[in-house]
């Protein structure tokens, strides 16, 4: 296949959807370890780095037993397994740790004695977080959805064990890459899609930095 | 009385105790830095929990460990003045003044009494500390408190930055009429300021 726009294509609509599911849940996680203290959240904050760390053939075998018809999420299998949907909760899986551990920084670096500050003048604890914390959170939290989004876009092992490489339906950059080495012949199909790749993640990695510099400059003042 | 405080809090491993009744007017916290100054205007704005005793100002019971009492902060309409003024930095300083108030409808007589009219449109970041700190007093004034806290207001401001923030308090004492709390440990700013001292500490 050297249909090299639907792989892109592909890839990004991987990558968005993944971004975008991986980032309530990123941020309620990135919240919960910033801010919480319970016992147990040693547990949960390795729980949560563990894809970061454990051999993405393991995630994705792993996520095979999850949506496999005899396991614990079998009955959506169907709409998941050999298909772009889970393609995209693979990379989700992946983007994850990343993504938390941004937000969770900047969630950090907000000075809580504005939240108190807001308090005194009147402002409720929610109201507090979504005039002040929110706001002053916000570049380090779309910096961080954007380093998912990049880390999704180059999602491979778990995915090809997940998924496996499915053209047209799994197949995103780094697989159509993989599949192209396979075949003789395939370098100058190799060399387009490796150049669109290292494209697409220097402009999502360019992007998110820009978004943490502002971070950093909003924070510390005063 | 304006302030009935009674309040114990552990700290550090010891009971810090403050008690006092104070009338109307600008009753000064006077005491070494340490002392316990700035937790006990954080026990009456409600940022700091007492373990046990009263909080009562112009008459209204704030916390009242015996009686379960233990209102949020922002039901204590405490005008509280951090000495490190935390003005919000993503907003401009009109919308910092306007966060806690109703309407704009005082805000230019307040930007008047404290001269800061014209930093309207700035950003906190681009203001001296003498500045930062009369746009905080004018924050908490416009979210239409029942007391003013100040702590330190006149800390690291030079001798001339300094006489305009003590004149722009001074404004506001005679204007607001509201029962102040000040805290210091310059003897020359509790004496001037002053209408009675407390002692901490």
């Amino acid at each position: 296949m050297e249909d090299v726009a639907g792989i892109v294509r592909l890839s990004l609509l991987v990558g968005l959807v993944a971004t975008a599911a991986a980032l309530p849940v990123a941020f309620a996680l990135a919240w919960v370890l910033a801010r919480w203290r319970f016992p147990g959240k040693v547990l949960l904050d390795g729980l949560v780095h563990l894809p970061l760390v454990v051999p993405p053939v393991v995630t994705g075998w792993l996520l095979l037993i999850a949506f496999a018809p005899e396991g614990p999420l079998g009955s959506i299998g169907d709409r998941v397994l050999f298909r772009w949907t889970g393609a995209a909760i693979a990379a989700a899986v992946m983007a994850l740790p990343l993504m938390v551990r941004a937000m969770r920084l900047s969630i950090e670096g907000v000075d809580r004695r504005l939240e108190q500050a807001a308090r005194t003048l009147g402002a409720s604890r929610w109201r507090a977080y979504a005039t002040v914390t929110l706001p002053l959170a916000l570049p380090g939290v779309l910096a961080g959805a954007m380093l998912g989004f990049a880390r999704s876009l180059g999602e491979f092992g778990a995915t090809i064990t997940f998924v496996s490489n499915v053209p047209g339906e799994t197949q995103t950059l780094p697989l159509a890459i993989y599949a192209a080495l396979q075949r003789p012949g395939g370098e100058a199909l190799v060399w387009r899609l490796a150049a669109v790749s290292v494209a697409l993640s220097l402009a999502a990695l360019v992007a998110s930095e820009a978004l943490a510099r502002r971070a950093g400059r909003g924070v510390h003042v005063l | 009385m304006s302030f009935d405080v009674d309040v114990t809090v552990r700290r550090g491993g010891r009971d810090l105790h403050v008690a006092f009744a104070a009338g109307g007017g600008v009753t000064i916290l006077f005491g070494p830095s340490g002392a316990g100054k700035t937790s006990t205007l954080d026990m009456i704005a409600g940022l700091l929990r007492p373990a046990a005793g009263h909080v009562r100002v112009a008459e209204r019971t704030l916390f009242d460990h015996a009686a379960g009492i233990d209102l949020p902060p922002e039901r204590r309409r405490a005008g509280y003045v951090f000495q490190d003024a935390r003005l919000f930095p993503h907003r401009r300083v009109r919308a910092n003044l306007l966060y806690g108030a109703r309407s704009d409808a005082r805000l230019a007589e307040v930007a008047a009494t404290l001269d800061i009219a014209p930093l309207l449109g700035r950003w906190p970041r681009s203001l001296s500390g003498g500045e930062a700190r009369r746009v905080a007093i004018g924050r908490a004034l416009l979210a239409d408190p029942d007391f003013l806290l100040l702590d330190e207001p006149l800390s690291s401001l030079d001798a001339d930055r300094r006489e305009e923030a003590t004149r722009a308090i001074e404004r506001v004492r005679d204007a607001a009429g509201l029962p102040i709390l000040l805290v210091t440990h310059d003897a020359a700013e509790a004496d001037r300021l002053g209408d009675r001292v407390v002692r901490v500490g």
